[in-house]
């Protein structure tokens, strides 16, 4: 016993450290939050020199500012659930079964030209039951992921079929349109220049960052991410965690439903289809671990601006928005591969050195392992 | 009784053959219709593009990968195919070829970049797929070709059944190759050698680069073999529209996935038969159209498609878990 800790002692122990240094660096995403930053400013630059009258100007900002909201909303409820290693592909069809349950409400059962009083009691009634819906949708989907475990691909694949089906059936595929001026306002006004839409996204990633970074609850998301028989192993309930991720994730989405409401003034069963998996490609482009385990709102929050800047960019400069969208698939495997390159440098050093000092094959070995 | 429900429920594909062995009962019985040559045929007409979509899918599945990017691939081959004949005056099997090669193409770059940049492939084809239907949709400016060649729109007929009432039913070309295709992919699978070396690879990729399976050889096989089948089922699907449409398959991947997943094939890779995935088309095809016939509104199918995947994956799940619980106890009850 004695003998094999003063064998393997100092270098095991160095190799640990080395090791240590690359997973706090990993977690802290720190290098990976620069780099993006520095892929925005690029590109930014270069939209600048492209068009130095048009591109940075605050028209465009505001512009850019008011398109994020609601994609950055549900990239954040896709990106909470791949941060605890699942998926949530439900989160379209959550939002719009909300939107659309939340238009009934105003639409169909609201008597019409109501004001005052009436209006914000019918409001708010619409709101908490839309909010309501997506709190019971995240709970069974919560439930079903922590119970029967199968991935939450297969879960969420269920689950987006079935609520979709649900929309269409109530609605026989038909939208409903025309809300009250208030909903219209919180999606298409400013404050102090800056659209209320952003400042409710803003606050909203703030709030969820701090809760995956500083609460019992987001250290446990980000644990069962990385091992979620360990974590259970380690005393924690897996299933509450679990379901507290996908209330989480769907009452984003519920927000997201009453932007979108107001943007469009309309809700229908097939909004925003695209957007699904969009918010995968853009939490994984801002650093998310496919894989689970980690994952930074402040990268999302960046990558969600590279991708407007991209596409507000293409727009200005007549490019058509299909190669925009061509090009945030590009950005996304250039990325990757950056990343790819740099684990591979980072552990062959880590094996290197530990090489020389032990003079044994290394631990991490020549095949780096697919944490990236 | 746990036995009982492992040997009813444990096999998707015996409980899927149950499932929809019951269901052809009930609405045999319930409607006149429903059990008709005639019917029967145009079911199995209406399912062949979604057929041959899954047979391609379940190969990446038992890969180990999920590639979503088949749908632009197949809008792309069948695209191609179209405006090579009508546009620059190809021959038919000229056109056919590059646009299978086309095919075979997008789905290896998913197998590259999957393999090269060790990320999970569901990311890497939602990366290319955006790519490869952005570009689709640029270059061809969404427009649709009408004028396809004869042989191509005109539903060449192998078997003509007329039945006592006057019903026709025709057995024709995309029939024929979705059965070629499912029996290709069988045979694959089931008989040659990459096969048992795809189901190596899924069910244990380490295990199988240390016995010598060559890792990227068979991840570019089942990418591009999927590539493959897309431009098939592209070609398929012009064929019973009559016309080539950039975005008619839009949308479509996740419930071709769907329905390979429903027939057993698991997103853990190295399981799964193609009988499951025809059991399972087979299955959500005569729910659809029992229904349909029964007059229930068409509507309603979304919610049926999803009660019956969470069903049928509680049920693998909770076989999974009683087998799990006598592995580790030991138990022989």
């Amino acid at each position: 016993m004695s003998g094999l800790e003063k064998k393997s002692g100092r270098p095991l122990s160095q190799n640990t450290e080395a090791l240590d240094r690359l997973i706090t660096t990993l977690r802290s995403g720190g290098s990976n939050v620069a780099g993006l930053l520095l892929l925005l400013i690029v590109l930014s630059g270069l939209f600048s020199v492209l068009m130095p009258r048009m591109f940075p100007t605050i028209t465009t900002l505001q512009a850019m500012a008011l398109q994020i909201p609601v994609l950055g909303l549900l990239s954040i409820a896709m990106a909470v659930p791949l941060i605890s290693g699942g998926l949530n592909l439900a989160i379209i069809a959550t939002a719009n079964g909300s939107g659309l349950l939340m238009a009934w409400i105003l639409t169909g059962l609201m008597p019409p030209h109501a004001g005052g009083a009436t209006l914000v009691i019918w409001l708010s009634a619409a709101l908490v039951a839309g909010l309501a819906a997506c709190i019971l949708v995240g709970i069974v989907t919560g439930l079903l992921v922590a119970d029967i475990g199968v991935h939450p691909i297969l879960v969420t694949l269920g689950t987006m079929t079935l609520i979709h089906g649900l929309s269409i059936f109530l609605t026989r595929g038909r939208t409903l349109s025309g809300f009250p001026d208030f909903l219209i306002a919180i999606s298409n006004n400013s404050w102090m220049g800056v659209p209320i839409s952003f400042f409710i996204f803003a606050v909203v990633a703030v709030i969820v960052h701090a809760l995956l970074t500083r609460s019992k609850l987001g250290i446990r998301i980000h644990m069962i991410g990385s091992n979620l028989e360990a974590t259970r192993y380690s005393g924690v309930s897996t299933r509450r965690v679990l379901v507290w991720v996908y209330v989480i994730s769907s009452v984003l989405c519920w927000l997201a439903a009453v932007l979108m409401m107001g943007q469009l003034n309309s809700a229908g069963a097939d909004f925003s289809q695209s957007f699904l998996l969009i918010t995968i490609l853009a939490a994984i482009l801002g650093g998310v671990n496919p894989y689970g385990g980690f994952g930074r709102i402040l990268g999302l929050f960046i990558a969600l601006w590279i991708l407007q800047v991209i596409a507000s960019g293409f727009n200005l400069l007549n490019i058509s928005p299909h190669l925009a969208l061509a090009s945030w698939g590009l950005i996304l495997i250039f990325v990757m591969a950056v990343k790819r390159v740099a684990a591979i440098h980072s552990l062959t050093l880590i094996g290197r050195r530990s090489q020389k000092d032990i003079q044994t094959k290394p631990i991490s070995g020549e095949r780096p392992e697919d944490q990236q | 009784m746990p036995r009982l429900f492992e040997t009813l429920f444990g096999k998707t594909e015996s409980a899927l053959g149950v499932a929809t062995v019951v269901i052809c009962i009930v609405f045999s019985l319930s409607t006149p219709y429903f059990l008709t040559v005639s019917n029967v045929v145009n079911l199995v007409q209406a399912y062949s593009v979604t057929t041959i979509l899954a047979a391609g899918a379940f190969v990446v599945l038992v890969c180990g990968g999920i590639d979503i990017s088949f749908t632009a691939t197949a809008s792309a081959a069948q695209y191609l195919a179209a405006s090579l004949l009508t546009h620059y005056g190809f021959s038919a099997v000229p056109a056919l070829a590059l646009a299978a090669a086309l095919g075979i193409s997008l789905g290896c770059i998913n197998a590259l970049l999957t393999h090269y940049l060790r990320v999970l492939s569901i990311i890497v084809t939602i990366a290319t797929s955006s790519v490869y239907y952005a570009l689709l949709v640029y270059i061809t400016n969404a427009q649709e070709i009408y004028n396809l060649p004869d042989w191509w729109s005109n539903k060449f007929t192998f078997i003509k059944y007329v039945s006592p009432n006057g019903d026709v039913a025709r057995i024709t070309l995309p029939i024929v190759i979705m059965i070629a295709v499912v029996l290709l992919t069988q045979y694959i699978m089931g008989r040659a050698k990459i096969g048992r070396q795809i189901y190596a690879f899924g069910g244990n990729p380490e295990a199988a680069e240390r016995i010598g399976i060559g890792v990227l050889k068979v991840q570019l096989f089942a990418y591009g073999y999927l590539g493959f089948l897309a431009s098939v089922a592209g070609y398929v699907q012009a064929a019973r529209v009559h016309q080539a449409v950039p975005t008619a398959m839009a949308g479509q991947e996740l419930n071709v996935l769907a329905v390979a997943i429903l027939g057993g094939a698991s997103l853990v890779g190295g399981v799964g038969t193609v009988g499951g995935v025809v059991l399972a088309v087979m299955f959500l095809a005569v729910l659809q159209d029992g229904l349909n016939l029964l007059g229930v509104s068409s509507y309603f199918f979304g919610v049926v498609t999803g009660l019956a995947i969470l069903v049928s994956i509680s049920m693998t799940g909770y076989a999974e878990k009683l087998a799990r619980r006598r592995y580790t106890t030991g138990t022989q009850s």
